[in-house]
């Protein structure tokens, strides 16, 4: 186990050094002179001099990135241009919001998507698998901010049980969270079944059966065990879906994270701030394969010796 | 007796001219698509709503454009059958007429993606080693960018507008298609009759675009079906933002965007470009499941 913990831990270096060098590019693949975007509109010419010499973009490209890393590594993503706020501050507010929601959506999404994906498996070609598939195919099709706003229109503005926008309670998070999980939801749901349908083909299943163990513990205790070793592989890369997908939601509900703080940011040009969230968004996605990925290492022994 | 040997002659004759038609992959794949009764009726779906693509702006009822004050942020009537807009335009001409614009992007991001994924997974596949490495690298980097996030960044770029939703949306595919091209080509590349061709002389690029590019098709196919829905509601998602199309463009997702302040007093400003986007996204998302299921029942979700 220890080995291939080693082997994964080593693997995403190269990945982590490019990722970081992409972002560090970022600020110079904008077309324009960096320094201007920085300075402002209307600075003189002597004023984006000294932003230029400030944050160092007349040395040369290697000793930007190495700047750029030592900076990083001490906690500075420099300054918004919109607050004039370290951006260290900005974001840190922001994570936890984003964080919540995205956990939460997750939760329901995938014990939901379980659930409607068992039943199909089961049931197959039946009127519930129907159902289930017909209802995730939907799930898959709905566009997320359409959702959010029929949403908040019946049950926040209409009905007044829940609060059209921001974070105050738990209630807060009720209709945001609903939102974001439904597509993943959707996905767990086909994916379980197809995975689960696959497994109950298995002589142990069938060995199961003809000793006289009963459905419920067949289903249960054997198929779906065996089945959710791919579904928990592709449900951490839904965690990828949820956090691009909360960008869209966190602006269709006033939610105070990270999503919000990127659309406004792009509006505004702020790009301190967009280069530090690709950053931070990209890090979480890495860091959760890499868990997802243990993961599947410890309920499949197979793989570590591969 | 005679009714017997009837129908066993029939069922004889049924049984060679059955087994004398000429079982070509096509009519196999015919065969098994059209066993799939939803994904059936959205492959005609589809059909309508390409040709309503092409001849929506000609048969809308009413002018997309045109403001008429007196007919603002009116509800569903028989005269409108959507409603009007806050500049009292008629919603449901503008739907059709936006039915252009979200197919169009949806079809034409996706198509650089995979015919960018499809060149570069063709090359890694069949030429491996350091090649293989860097590509792949390239990948892994860029869907290290969870889902829209990417596209949010090039659009930051770039800047806003229709045409660079097309362009991130499309860069956004390239790894997913060049990761599933590159495994159909490693597939097979080690068959016999590539092996063959090789042993003959024939020169790599032959080898690659004769023998091995036909066998990554189907999948090629498949993916390319089920990622224009996810590409429409990406696309739809950016406008929505405001970072794709603008006002007055009769786009869904900005239409939408439009209807969002009005949501209180006419939420069918809201509701029907939402039902547009949703129906298209789930109609190609029906015809690409069909297509998977006749096609190549290995690749899952």
């Amino acid at each position: 186990m220890l080995r291939f913990l080693v082997k994964r831990l080593l693997e995403i270096i190269p990945i982590l050094l490019l990722v970081s060098i992409l972002i560090f590019l970022f600020v110079h693949m904008i077309p324009g002179d960096p320094a201007r975007l920085v300075a402002g509109e209307d600075a003189t010419l002597e004023d984006v001099e000294l932003v230029r010499k400030e944050l160092g973009l007349d040395k040369p490209m290697h000793e930007q990135y190495i700047t750029y890393m030592t900076n990083l590594f001490q906690g500075d993503l420099g300054t918004s241009l919109k607050t004039k706020r370290p951006v260290t501050e900005e974001i840190g507010e922001r994570f936890m919001p984003t964080f919540w929601l995205t956990v939460w959506s997750m939760v329901w999404a995938v014990v939901v998507g379980l659930i409607i994906g068992v039943v199909s498996a089961t049931k197959r070609n039946k009127w519930q698998d129907y159902l289930g598939m017909f209802g995730a195919v939907s799930g898959l099709s709905l566009p997320s901010f359409w959702l959010g706003l029929m949403l908040i229109q019946l049950f926040a503005v209409t009905l007044g049980w829940f609060p059209t926008g921001g974070m105050e309670s738990w209630k807060s998070y009720i209709l945001p969270s609903f939102t974001l999980g439904t597509g993943v939801a959707a996905v767990v749901a086909r994916f379980t079944r197809s995975s689960l349908m696959d497994v109950l083909k298995e002589d142990y299943i069938r060995t199961g059966r003809s000793k006289g163990l009963n459905e419920h513990s067949v289903i249960w205790g054997h198929g779906l065990r065996n089945a959710m070793i791919p579904v928990v592989t592709m449900t951490g890369l839904q965690f990828g879906f949820l956090l691009g997908g909360s960008v869209v939601i966190e602006t269709v509900f006033s939610w105070p994270g990270l999503g919000k703080l990127l659309i406004d940011s792009v509006a505004y040009r702020d790009y301190p701030v967009i280069q530090a969230e690709m950053l931070i968004f990209a890090l979480e996605f890495i860091l959760i394969n890499l868990i997802v990925d243990l993961l599947y290492g410890v309920l499949n022994p197979q793989i570590r010796y591969e | 007796m005679v009714e017997i040997k009837l129908s066993k002659k029939e069922a004889y004759m049924q049984m060679t001219s059955e087994q004398m038609k000429t079982r070509t992959p096509f009519s196999e794949f015919w065969r098994k698509f059209k066993k799939q009764k939803l994904a059936f009726i959205s492959f005609f779906l589809v059909l309508f709503l390409m040709i309503l693509a092409v001849v929506g702006p000609f048969i809308a009822p009413y002018d997309i454009a045109e403001p008429d004050y007196e007919n603002v942020l009116s509800g569903p009537s028989a005269k409108h059958w959507a409603g009007t807009d806050a500049y009292g335009r008629d919603i449901f001409s503008r739907i059709i007429a936006g039915t252009q614009i979200s197919l169009f992007v949806g079809l034409s991001s996706v198509l650089l993606g995979a015919v960018g994924g499809t060149v570069l997974g063709l090359l890694a596949g069949y030429y491996g080693k350091w090649i293989d490495r860097i590509i792949m690298r390239i990948c892994d980097v860029l869907l290290a960018f969870p889902g829209i996030l990417l596209a949010i960044g090039i659009i930051a770029i770039l800047g806003p507008g229709l045409g660079n939703v097309i362009v991130a949306v499309a860069i956004f595919s390239i790894p997913v298609f060049a990761r599933i091209v590159r495994s159909s080509t490693l597939a097979v590349k080690s068959t016999l009759y590539v092996e063959a061709t090789k042993s003959i002389g024939a020169q790599p690029r032959r080898i690659i675009w004769k023998h091995i590019f036909p066998g990554t098709i189907s999948s090629i196919i498949v993916y390319f079906t089920m990622r224009i829905g996810s590409a429409i509601l990406t696309a739809a998602s950016l406008s929505f933002l405001g970072l794709g199309a603008q006002p007055p463009s009769p786009e869904w997702g900005a239409m939408l965007s439009g209807g969002r302040d009005y949501l209180n007093i006419a939420p069918h400003v809201t509701l029907f470009p939402g039902l547009a986007i949703f129906f298209t996204v789930l109609v190609f998302n029906l015809l690409g499941d069909g297509l998977r299921d006749a096609l190549d029942p290995k690749i899952k979700d």
